[in-house]
């Protein structure tokens, strides 16, 4: 992917506000996550229904990087099984630190190829996928 | 001005973020250098030469300090490492000891974490209670906000000198003034304010105050606390073992040494006593009042240039310190901050540590720029003009 390709999706997607909204519905579990280090916060919603990912929104304020990266996210997890949802998330957590990943099933997270290169701008690319993976892998 | 005292000054860089820390001048690394290359020993320990002149030093840097600040007496000048250390101690060392269930403790939203966490622990602890005074529209303290705060039970005032955040400047005598006449005690972390204007403890009737080594051009890793001699007589230390006692026997008894030697147990941190003395000599050198007025005429310029830019909001238009909390409009603070990083201008991106103040400002996050006197016009212009194209930011950060 070349750098305009990357910057295109990865600015699409920080504008995309379709799954950016707080959701106040008990069918949601709700987690925040936040880096200690910089000022990201978002709160993220995640509904489950019968091993299926039904439905996830966030909202909160974090750079362009998490934000980006969690909107990205958030589109590829819908509709997913928890299997097949935690195989994406472990293979953009691999792209993101720079080892081998399977790079036929993460789509626009592509665009994040670069990050492993960045290592303060980790835990940005990471803000969602830490905290939707524990709530996944307790869910099975 | 005098921008060839500062070897990182020739790194090519815009250093907007004195708040957080000062750059040193040479001559406090030459200092250091000098004691490590020249008379390295600890301090109040030897009977050889270079052990006294660390002792002198040493001694010397706090009547230093003491003229500095205007305090009375050496003995109420205490070594610490930082401001933060220093409030820890006074809530800790003293007023653990002093207040008791009910008793009030003012203070605003937008002080720093180091003066609001160790009165909730003694919330927790005692149960006292953490009140604030509310702030005005431009998120000032005024005095007739401090006297509606004030009740029967009120026995502490702990207030920033000036914010980190909005940096507006507190009016400490008036505080002070009130403070005293209903018998409450006044803590006052200057912080951000002893190297940008004049704090005279005695004229300002400050019963504690604390301060760091290198927000003000000295060194990390040193700071001060400074108490009114009857009140340090009362505090309790908080660190025991060399240095600070006179004797001890094997059945517990421990006699401690005199004020202010008794709250520096262990090997102080020598470098930093030496480095901080050769900072108040170049602060002194420069001049106070010449730092203040030059920072106050930078600080206008640049509110008067960011007053151009119709897609920047600044909070804090209306107060006197060269403190400015700003965002671009629609995007995420430390987007702009990593922005400008690009073009080497150093700002710090975040709450700044003064997480409560958020709710304030209604904003959470906002870059600030601290300036100090080494700081220019033409780093402005340069800044302005980094803003000014800052149309396609994503595509110069992504
Ligand atoms: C107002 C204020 N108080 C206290 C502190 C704490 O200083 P230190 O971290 O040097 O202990 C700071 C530092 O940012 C500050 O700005």
């Amino acid at each position: 992917m070349d750098n305009n390709e990357r910057r295109n999706i990865i600015l699409s997607n920080y504008q995309d506000n379709t799954n950016r909204k707080d959701v106040d519905d008990n069918d949601y579990i709700k987690v925040n996550s936040r880096n200690a280090s910089c000022i990201d916060n978002i709160n993220i919603y995640i509904k489950i229904n019968n091993n299926i990912i039904e439905d996830i929104k966030f909202n909160g304020e974090a750079c362009v990087i998490a934000i980006s990266s969690t909107v990205t996210l958030i589109k590829n997890l819908i509709n997913k099984n928890i299997n097949d949802a935690l195989y994406i998330i472990n293979n953009y957590e691999k792209m993101v630190e720079g080892l081998d990943y399977d790079v036929n099933v993460l789509n626009e997270l592509l665009a994040f190829d670069d990050i492993s290169k960045q290592p303060s701008r980790k835990i940005c690319a990471t803000l969602a996928s830490r905290k939707i993976k524990e709530i996944l892998e307790k869910s099975m | 001005m005098n921008r060839e005292d500062f070897n990182m000054l020739k790194n090519n860089i815009v250093y907007f973020d004195n708040g957080a820390t000062t750059l040193k001048p040479n001559c406090v690394k030459e200092a250091i250098v000098d004691y490590y290359d020249n008379y390295t020993a600890n301090a109040h320990r030897g009977d050889y030469k270079t052990s006294l002149v660390v002792d002198n030093k040493y001694e010397e840097t706090r009547n230093k300090i003491k003229k500095f600040i205007n305090a009375k007496e050496n003995s109420e000048i205490v070594f610490t490492s930082g401001a933060t250390q220093s409030l820890n101690y006074i809530v800790f060392g003293y007023f653990k000891n002093k207040l008791k269930k009910d008793d009030e403790v003012l203070i605003t939203v937008s002080e720093h974490a180091s003066n609001i966490l160790p009165w909730f622990v003694l919330q927790k602890e005692i149960g006292i209670k953490v009140k604030y005074i509310e702030l005005d529209n431009d998120y000032k303290v005024t005095i007739d906000n401090v006297k509606k705060a004030i009740t029967n039970n009120t026995k502490v005032i702990s207030l920033a000198h000036i914010t980190n955040v909005v940096g507006d400047v507190r009016p400490i005598e008036e505080i002070s003034k009130l403070a005293h006449k209903n018998n409450i005690l006044f803590v006052v972390d200057a912080a951000q304010s002893i190297a940008h204007t004049k704090v005279d403890v005695q004229k300002m009737d400050i019963d504690f105050l604390v301060f760091s080594g290198h927000k003000m051009y000295g060194p990390t890793g040193i700071g001060v606390l400074y108490g009114k001699y009857d009140l340090l007589e009362e505090m309790s230390p908080i660190n025991y073992g060399g240095g600070m006692n006179a004797i001890f026997t094997k059945d517990g008894y421990i006699e401690l040494r005199e004020i202010p030697t008794r709250f520096e147990a262990g090997t102080p941190n020598i470098e930093g006593v030496i480095g901080l003395s050769s900072a108040i000599d170049y602060i002194n050198n420069v001049g106070i009042e010449k730092i203040e007025l030059y920072e106050k005429n930078l600080r206008k310029y640049l509110i008067d240039r960011l007053k151009e830019l119709d897609f920047v909001e600044v909070y804090n238009y209306n107060v006197d310190s060269g403190s400015i909390a700003f965002n671009i409009k629609n995007v995420f603070a430390q987007d702009t901050a990593i922005y400008l990083d690009k073009y080497n201008i150093c700002v710090r991106a975040g709450n700044h540590c003064a997480k409560i103040l958020s709710d304030a400002l209604k904003v959470n996050n906002t870059c600030r720029i601290s300036l100090s006197f080494y700081n220019t016009k033409e780093e402005i212009d340069l800044l302005i003009n980094v803003l000014k194209n800052s149309k396609n930011i994503y595509n110069e950060i992504l």
